[in-house]
């Protein structure tokens, strides 16, 4: 049944094979994805027709790698200034949010807390419509009223940034929360019987002792908001966001382009995770 | 009780409590109200917008809009039972039964996959399954097909998409809440004459209840308001509950209609999310640990 | 004479709760003072109101010549060892030490000087760069001790540093904590519910209980000169014997037993005829087999109900219709008493003023 106890050889064999099953279930299409945009093909299928990094390097005219597409570059670059944005946002407002939770007492706090778990269970979808709709609200009003037109408040850049940081501020405030559960208060009060007043504490001992898990939401935030697609579908303006720009070449069609960003992004993800994952350990330790 | 703590002034909660406010306020209160105002919002006869409940007669009206309604409902709960299928073997069988060196090992590499973009997992599988996909060439050269098959665009593809693409939600809490399980327990159980069976429904899924209930409400969250993967891999006739709120905000431009089916799609997954709660006699914020 | 620590009628009280009540002490320049007390007796609270992190609801706290009203804890001239040490996880052991200093903005050389200076003072010379989870629970004690030291602080304050120690280390620690306190000379203000911390390594203890001092006095008159039956049960062990009083001269009460045998208790204080009394005397106060000449002993038949073994400390206790409560009786291992197994019957006896008696308010 578990490690510690006799098994038969079929029980053993079988949960084997099952989980090796899984294991391909899981990595097939990641794979299939990374080998194919090696594939000397203007397609990304088999048959296997060499090895090429055309999909990565080519100038055109026939084949245009991801290095010189314009617009897929430019995608890109949108959706690392997004991430970057919300990551900083919403860490700064998720570390507020888990401080006010685990710290302060206040009226109404049970009722603020489960406002501020809403996002989870609220589909990305219905946060996008309803954050349009809103800033659309409050724009007519504005122009209505004052005759000002605020373009902050028409799908773009700055509202995708507000959509993600809608949701992704919860998961950060719960990743810190669970740090500062950690946290031993006699740490604050030795700080203060050493001689540091309240802001030298924050900075040397608290803060300091959250810096892993803020490191660690803050590459989560990044993740999360690169990734978005369902919230950011709604808000997106004339600069679409890697996954939109995908969404709609998928949609109509791929190139190994496609396959070659993907690689890229594996890549990319894959370290993100292990710096993560590194930061975590090196706080267990 | 004038502690140090309660005689420091109230300046830090202001600090604190501002930009919580702003952002549950601003973005997440009253866009919401918004949205339910606008669902009660028609254009008449003569381009004015007055109040009215027709948004929400039409979607009773067209079998295609409620018909579609519970079709996401029910795949949504039928990807969420599989999801939790397959996840719990997994779970079990790394938290358990695999020697101690690989559990870090295999937990790594079951979460590496998700964070990757869901696009990107979306577009493997599609690359996979579609007719002049990986999966064909090789049963056409294996010989067991001599025709390719179109195996995209269908309910079973789509499925197996959203349980592959919501896996990770399921299997997390199920590693941690199996983590906790002393194996003593078992051990006792076994000891004590019980079958494996017996331990798996006393022992294994009461204690793993509380991850149970997180994974299954988060993949089902995820399940109804996906949009990329029943649109990606699923038939191309819009039969996905979110697909019709895309179409009524940005084919038709009839925001109010979308209004209406978006906060019905809120208020359907509140609901079931409610009653599973109260089904496994679980609470919202002990399932969020 | 010097007074570096001054506690004038402080009380703290939680809503309807007194944690502290009237408290009223004073500690010397460079003594050693103790504050000995069951859990919950108020020590941990007027600890923190000296530390700063508590306020007084009432009285005033003089540190030196400076009364500590409104002064907030960063700012006084005393430090604390936390229960738990409460060292920063985060930083190694010259970060740990060198953070006070840091806070007065002195200049990095001057605090790497001091830092390895005092660590070369606890006997942790090189220790510096080691993480904190890498020492012992004695190294941990000792860094604890010289992140405070080092300050210079007027007073160093104790919160029981030593509980979480095993019983070795504790022993051991005792004995260095006492000699590091009479090198540097820093007035120490220990508190505890362990007598024996408090009894080896003070100047003087205080007796806290319910909130108020029982006693303050050297470590030996507490254990000889009791001034509350408190005192008396609480600093060592202690048979009770309650009777009425009969008679009383010259430092000397006559007590009738409820079993109806009178007997002399030796008192401190004048017990008049009529008051109900109880007498505490030690296990080692009691011989067991008295000779017959010997003079002036309360002798007493009992019955032996369990020997407990524990080598040097080993006893007896015994039972009789005279004793209201079972007795412990010291049990030398001289071998003089090896032929006495539970079940026997046998004289025991005290001196007419080995006890202390005090009248039952």
């Amino acid at each position: 049944m578990i490690r510690t106890l006799p098994q038969s050889k079929s029980y053993s064999i079988g949960f084997k094979i099952y989980i090796i099953l899984f294991f391909v279930f899981l990595f097939a299409p990641l794979l299939i994805t990374c080998v194919l945009a090696f594939n000397d093909s203007i397609f990304p299928a088999l048959p296997w027709k060499g090895f090429t990094l055309d999909w990565f390097f080519s100038d055109g005219p026939e084949r245009v790698g991801i290095f010189h597409d314009q617009i897929n570059l430019a995608s890109i670059w949108v959706s690392f200034r997004t991430a970057f944005f919300v990551a900083l946002l919403s860490t700064v407002v998720g570390t507020c949010g888990a401080f006010l939770f685990e710290q302060e007492t206040f009226r109404f706090k049970q009722l603020l807390y489960f406002l501020m778990l809403a996002p989870l269970v609220i589909p990305g979808v219905i946060l996008g419509i309803s954050i349009l709709l809103f800033s659309n609200t409050l724009g007519l009003f504005f122009e209505g009223r004052f005759g000002i037109d605020i373009s902050l408040l028409r799908p773009g850049f700055w509202l995708v940034v507000l959509g993600q940081f809608s949701f992704i501020t919860t998961l950060v405030t719960l990743i810190v929360s669970a740090q500062l559960k950690k946290f031993d208060y006699t740490l604050e009060e030795a700080a203060l019987n050493l001689g540091a007043n309240r802001f030298e504490v924050i900075v040397h001992i608290t803060l300091r002792f959250l810096k892993p898990a803020l490191l660690g939401a803050m590459a989560v935030a990044f993740l999360m908001s690169f990734e978005n697609f369902n919230t950011t579908l709604f808000l997106v303006g004339s600069d679409a966001t890697l996954p939109i720009n995908l969404y709609l070449q998928v949609r109509d069609g791929s190139t190994p382009v496609i396959n070659a960003i993907s690689f890229l992004l594996i890549v990319g993800t894959s370290s993100l995770a292990l710096f993560n994952l590194f930061i975590q350990r090196d706080r267990s330790e | 009780m004038k502690t140090l703590a309660e005689a420091k002034s109230k300046l830090p909660l202001f600090i604190f409590l501002t930009p919580i406010l702003l952002w549950l306020i601003l973005l997440i209160v009253l866009p919401h109200l918004d949205l339910l105002r606008m669902s009660f919002r028609i254009e008449n006869d003569y381009g004015d917008m007055v109040w009215s409940v027709n948004n929400y007669l039409e979607f009773f009206r067209e079998p295609i809009y409620w018909l579609t309604f519970t079709r996401t409902a029910l795949y949504a709960i039928i990807v969420t039972f599989l999801t939790l299928c397959i996840s719990l073997p997994v779970a079990f069988y790394i938290t358990k039964v695999a020697p101690p060196k690989f559990k870090g090992f295999l937990s790594l590499l079951l979460l590496m996959p998700f964070w990757v973009s869901e696009l990107v997992r979306i577009y493997g599988w599609m690359i996979l399954l579609r007719e002049s996909g990986v999966v064909n060439h090789f049963l056409l050269r294996w010989g067991v097909l001599r025709q390719p098959v179109e195996m995209l665009y269908n309910d079973v593809a789509m499925t197996m998409g959203l349980v592959y693409t919501s896996m990770l939600f399921m299997v997390v809490p199920l590693l941690s809440v199996l983590d906790s399980l002393d194996d003593s327990l078992i051990e006792a159980a076994f000891d004590l004459g019980s079958s494996m069976i017996t331990i798996v429904w006393k022992i294994i899924i009461p204690h793993a209840m509380p991850g149970i209930a997180s994974g299954s409400i988060v993949v089902f969250m995820l399940s109804l308001g996906n949009y990329l993967t029943p649109n990606l891999m699923g038939g191309k006739n819009s039969l996905w509950f979110t697909e019709q709120i895309y179409n009524q905000f940005i084919a038709s431009f009839n925001w109010n209609q979308g209004s209406a089916f978006g906060f019905l799609l809120l208020i359907i997954s509140s609901l079931i999310i409610f009653v599973g709660l109260k089904l496994t006699k679980q609470k919202l914020s002990g399932v969020i640990q | 004479m010097h007074i570096d620590l001054s506690v004038k009628h402080v009380s703290k009280r939680f809503e309807s709760f007194t944690a502290v009540d009237d408290v009223c002490f004073e500690v010397e320049k460079g003594k050693f003072f103790s504050i000995l007390g069951p859990s919950g007796c108020g020590k941990t609270t007027l600890l923190r109101m000296i530390a700063g992190f508590e306020e007084p609801s009432e009285g005033n706290i003089f540190i030196g010549a400076q009364n500590m009203a409104d002064i907030p804890p960063n700012r006084r001239p005393v430090n604390l060892i936390f229960q738990h040490l409460a060292l920063f996880p985060m930083m190694n052991v010259a970060e740990n030490i060198g953070f006070g200093l840091a806070r007065r903005n002195e200049s990095k050389a001057e605090i790497k000087k001091k830092v390895a200076d005092i660590l070369e003072r606890v006997n942790l010379p090189g220790f510096d760069s080691k993480k904190i989870h890498q020492l012992s629970g004695g190294q941990k004690q000792r860094v604890a001790i010289a992140r405070s030291l080092v300050l210079d602080p007027t007073v160093l304050l104790l919160d029981e540093p030593l509980g979480a120690l095993d019983l070795k280390l504790r022993e051991q620690m005792k004995i260095e904590l006492k000699k590091l306190q009479e090198e540097v000379g820093t007035t120490f203000v220990y508190i505890t519910h362990d007598q024996s911390e408090a009894l080896v390594m003070s100047d003087h203890v205080a007796v806290m209980n319910e909130g108020r001092f029982e006693q303050i006095d050297r470590p030996q008159n507490l254990y000889s000169k009791p001034a509350s039956p408190f005192v008396a049960r609480f600093v060592g062990n202690n048979n009770r014997l309650p009777g009425t009083c009969v008679g009383y001269a010259d430092g000397i009460a006559e007590l009738k037993l409820t079993s109806g045998e009178t007997i002399a208790a030796g008192t401190e204080r004048q017990i008049t005829p009529g008051a109900q009394a109880e007498l505490f005397i030690r296990p080692e106060s009691i011989i067991i087999e008295p000779a017959e000449e010997l003079p002036e002993l309360n002798r007493i038949q009992v019955m032996v109900s369990s020997i407990l073994f524990d080598g040097a400390n080993s006893q007896l206790l015994a039972t009789s219709p005279a004793l209201a409560e079972e007795f412990l009786i010291s049990l030398p291992q001289n071998r003089q008493y090896e032929h006495i197994c539970a079940g026997d019957r046998v004289e025991i006896g005290w001196d007419f003023r080995a006890g202390n008696c005090f009248t039952v308010p």
